[in-house]
Order: structure tokens, then C-alpha cells, then sequence
């Protein structure tokens, strides 16, 4: 040991006297055992760690997929009100994996955002953008409302008043023979400007788009939108 | 001769044993008197190849300051209510199916067929609002008597991730039911969750398996509630009483200590 603790000592274990030192020898055995053993155990904790982690996570990495799914022939749809259908979000697990769409042929009236191929037919989902409850389309006054906090949309699905912090989502809709099919859903800023689905709660307006970034697991828009 | 010495218990002189008159030991041990040892025998020659006594003596036969009263039951009161939780939540299990289709129906089996099964579920259920109830009270105890102070912090912040835990427990635990209520208390929690900015959705993906709530969210939440959290919360509640062990506890804050106990200043 130099007397000066902030003396650094020589880097090869014959100066400093080890017993049994090799000439060029810089780390002694027993640092090279104690390196290796702790080496191998964090080996083997993340031999079998990693893989669980990722396990876990692999679900936020996983795109889903969102079939096309009829809900009725043109005709019974009409462009002043909303007819509910029940649309299975995720199958294979009953009625948990159901939610509603209020669904209505365009009205160039009232629909002001550019039309395409997809919104033919608007296609409303029932999930309450404020935290998720569902919403029901109030004929009387053209409206829908939240059961939970007291949301309001209005026939576009615009918010109204009350928590929600952006429109109603909505569903990619076409017209195959005759029938109204529902794609995978997407959510909307104010401007009715298509945005890939968030979760409820999330706002895309201002600076709402940056603060809650497109998941890894949506379904994909379908080509051409 | 028994090594170990534990406190022997205040009984009345009428029932403690006799001492054996001089001359007396002499003769064969009569049957009664090994079955009395028997029970000393094994715990000495437990105790001989662990140890263990001197660690049982250091945690339950400590000095407890002056003034010592029943708020001071209600970390323990607290650890009780969870050891309920963790008995009646491992035979809720045996019952319990956590698929998307057949949980409701496997709960509707608990609390109308199985025997004892409305008992059982009724202490799980109720006994969560009670340990909840006990974990504050507990906190609001620490916090009033000025338990938390130096050196006693990091047992404070033990006991908020407890908090937490018994928190994650309460979220997780709601959704099982899955009636009306639980899932859409689950569908407003995980939203909730995922207006936390940038990592917000992808945390709420993480808990729900996917952008939805979907076929192995049940079962993610039942694996969280029954495995991953109360493991970490018996190893918290290992720590956490540890250092209470180590530390000790305070005195009340009404108790002033006199003059003549006050430490001495050495410089």
C-alpha cells in the first residue's frame, strides 16, 4: 500500500508484490475469478429473465388485425339518423370483445370533411373519448351522451361539452356488394383529420398528437386511406 | 437440560410444575414427563442446526419505549389483513377459472354453490377494503406520531411502495369478477393510466395485452394480482419489518423525555 492513498499503484500485480505474480499479469486471480462468476450469473439471470420480459412485452410490439365485417345491406342505413350495430372488436372472447357503431350513409349536408372511399358511410364508435365508457346516440336531440361524466357529442360526433378531449372515433367504412362493411377504427383530431386509434383520454389537437404517439399494436389503416 | 430460554409465561404459582424433591431424579423418567420434554426436544435440536432462536428472540422480545399503545397494532393489524387476503385469495384459486367466458361463471359457482365458497369470497372481498382501511391508518399513525423521521425514512418509503402495491392489488383484483362493474372499472383504470404522456399508451398496451381489452387481459390481471404482486409485497413486508426489528419503534410524541434521560453531549 503507497503511503499516499491517491498515489496510483502500479497496474501489474509483480509490482505490486503479489505471491506467484506473472510477468505483464495486470488483474490477479482473484479478480478474474470474482469477475467471471458474477459475469455468469448475470448471464444466467438474463438467460431466462430477457425472454420473460419480453414475453410480457411482446403484445405492445404485436400489430392486430381488424377483418372487414358486414353490418347490414345499404338500404338499411339512412343519411339523417343513426342506426345502431353490434361489431365484434375482438373475437373469441363473447360479448367482452363487442362494442357498438352508430352507422349512417354521408350527408354532404352535414359531413364537411373530404370524402373517400372510406366514409361513404359514417360509422360512429360507441367508446366515450373522455375515459372509455360507452356512449349512446340520443335521438331526441341528435346527440350523443355519456353515461359516466357527462359527455356530449354532437350528430357528427364532434364534442359538445363535458371531459372528452377529442371526437368520437370512428370506424373505415365500404360498400362491397351491396353491403356496409366495417374496417379497423381510427380516431380524429377536431378538424375530423384521421389519426391512427389511440386510447380514450388522449387528446390530438395542439400538441396532444406529440404527447401520445401512434401505438406499435393498431390495427393498419387500409390501403389507399 | 434445554438450551433454549424463553421467557417462561406468567402462570399461577398453583399451576407451575414442582420441583422434584432431592433424591427423586434418580429413579426412571416416567412417560408423562418425556411426552413434557418432547416438544422442547424438537425445537432445541432445530434451534442447535439453525440458530434460529437468537433471530426469533431479536425480533419478538424487544424494548418497546414508553407509552407504547394500541395505534401501534395497526401495522401489524395491516399484516393480517394481507396474510387473509393471501390464505382466502389461494382457495378463491382453486375455483376460480380467469378466462374471458368462464370467470363470471366460475365466481357465480364461489358464491352460490361452493360450500363455504360466499364465505370465503365475502372475507377476500371485504377483507381488501379492510387492509386498505388498516394500510392508511397505518400510514396516518407513522405520519402523526413523527415515525417516519430520522433513521426511520427508508421504512417510510418501504411503506409507500406497500401503498402502492396494496393499490396495484385493489386495481387488479376489481377486474376478476368481470361483471358489469368490474370491467368497466378496469376500461376507465387502464384509459386512466394512458393519458400518462408519451409512454402512457404503450403502458396501457402492456396492461391489457394489446390496443384492446382482449382474450388475455383477464388472465394478465389475475397473474399480476395473484403471483407477481403479493410476492413482491410479502418480500416488502419482509424488509419493512426488518427495520422496524432493527430500529425500533418511537415513542409517542406526548412523551417528553426528562432532562436527566437526555443524551449526554461526549464533545
Amino acid at each position: 500500500m503507497p503511503a499516499d492513498k491517491h498515489q496510483k499503484s502500479s497496474p501489474y500485480t509483480a509490482d505490486r508484490g503479489m505471491p506467484g505474480a506473472f510477468e505483464g499479469e495486470t488483474v490477479t486471480r482473484r479478480r478474474l475469478m470474482t469477475g467471471s462468476v458474477h459475469g455468469l450469473g448475470a448471464l444466467a439471470t438474463s438467460a431466462f429473465a430477457l425472454p420473460a420480459l419480453g414475453f410480457a412485452l411482446g403484445p405492445v410490439f404485436e400489430r392486430t388485425k381488424a377483418p372487414w365485417q358486414s353490418v347490414g345491406a345499404v338500404g338499411d342505413f339512412n343519411d339523417d339518423t343513426y342506426v345502431p350495430r353490434v361489431v365484434t372488436i375482438v373475437s373469441g372472447i363473447g360479448d367482452a370483445g363487442k362494442t357498438t357503431a352508430y352507422v349512417r350513409l354521408r350527408n354532404p349536408a352535414v359531413d364537411t370533411e373530404p370524402e373517400d372511399e372510406f366514409n361513404q358511410v359514417i360509422a360512429i364508435s360507441t367508446r366515450c373519448n373522455h375515459l372509455g365508457c360507452p356512449v349512446r346516440f340520443t335521438e331526441a336531440a341528435g346527440k350523443f351522451i355519456c353515461p359516466c361524466h357527462g359527455g356530449v357529442y354532437d350528430f357528427r360526433g364532434l364534442r359538445e361539452g363535458g371531459p372528452p378531449v377529442r371526437p368520437l372515433d370512428r370506424f373505415y367504412t365500404r360498400i362491397r356488394a351491396g353491403r356496409v362493411e366495417l374496417g379497423p377504427r381510427y380516431s380524429v383530431n377536431s378538424e375530423l383529420k384521421r389519426y391512427s386509434l389511440r386510447d380514450p383520454g388522449e387528446p390530438l389537437d395542439g400538441i396532444g398528437k406529440f404527447m401520445y404517439p401512434p401505438r406499435f399494436s393498431t390495427p393498419e389503416k387500409p390501403p389507399g386511406a | 437440560m434445554p438450551r433454549l430460554r424463553l421467557p417462561t409465561p406468567p402462570l399461577p404459582a398453583a399451576l407451575q410444575p414442582r420441583p422434584k424433591r432431592p433424591g427423586a431424579n434418580n429413579g426412571p423418567t416416567k412417560p408423562l414427563d418425556q411426552a413434557t420434554e418432547a416438544g422442547v426436544t424438537v425445537v432445541d435440536w432445530i434451534d442447535e442446526r439453525t440458530s434460529l432462536s437468537g433471530g426469533v428472540r431479536w425480533m419478538l422480545f424487544r424494548k418497546v419505549p414508553k407509552g407504547t399503545n394500541w395505534f401501534y397494532t395497526l401495522g401489524s393489524a395491516a399484516m393480517f389483513a394481507f396474510l387473509s387476503q393471501a390464505v382466502t385469495g389461494v382457495f378463491l384459486a382453486m375455483y376460480y377459472d380467469p378466462s374471458p367466458t368462464r370467470a363470471y361463471e366460475s365466481i357465480r359457482y364461489i358464491t352460490n354453490e361452493a360450500f363455504l365458497g360466499e364465505f370465503v369470497r365475502g372475507m377476500h372481498k371485504w377483507g381488501s377494503t379492510v387492509m386498505v382501511v388498516l394500510v392508511f391508518l397505518h400510514m396516518g399513525r407513522t405520519f402523526f406520531f413523527g415515525a417516519y423521521k430520522y433513521p426511520r425514512e427508508l421504512n417510510w418509503v418501504i411503506g409507500v411502495v406497500l401503498l402502492i402495491l396494496t393499490m396495484t392489488m385493489s386495481f387488479t383484483g376489481y377486474l376478476l369478477p368481470f361483471d358489469q362493474r368490474s370491467y368497466w372499472a378496469t376500461i376507465v383504470g387502464v384509459n386512466i393510466n394512458g393519458t400518462g404522456p408519451l409512454i402512457g399508451p404503450y403502458l396501457s398496451d402492456f396492461l391489457r395485452a394489446g390496443p384492446e381489452f382482449g382474450a388475455t387481459t383477464l388472465s394478465r390481471f389475475y397473474a399480476i394480482h395473484m403471483l407477481l404482486v403479493p410476492g413482491l409485497i410479502a418480500a416488502m413486508i419482509g424488509a419493512h419489518l426488518y427495520l422496524v426489528a432493527k430500529l425500533g419503534t418511537t415513542a409517542p410524541p406526548w412523551l417528553k423525555a426528562k432532562p436527566d434521560q437526555a443524551p449526554t453531549e461526549s464533545a
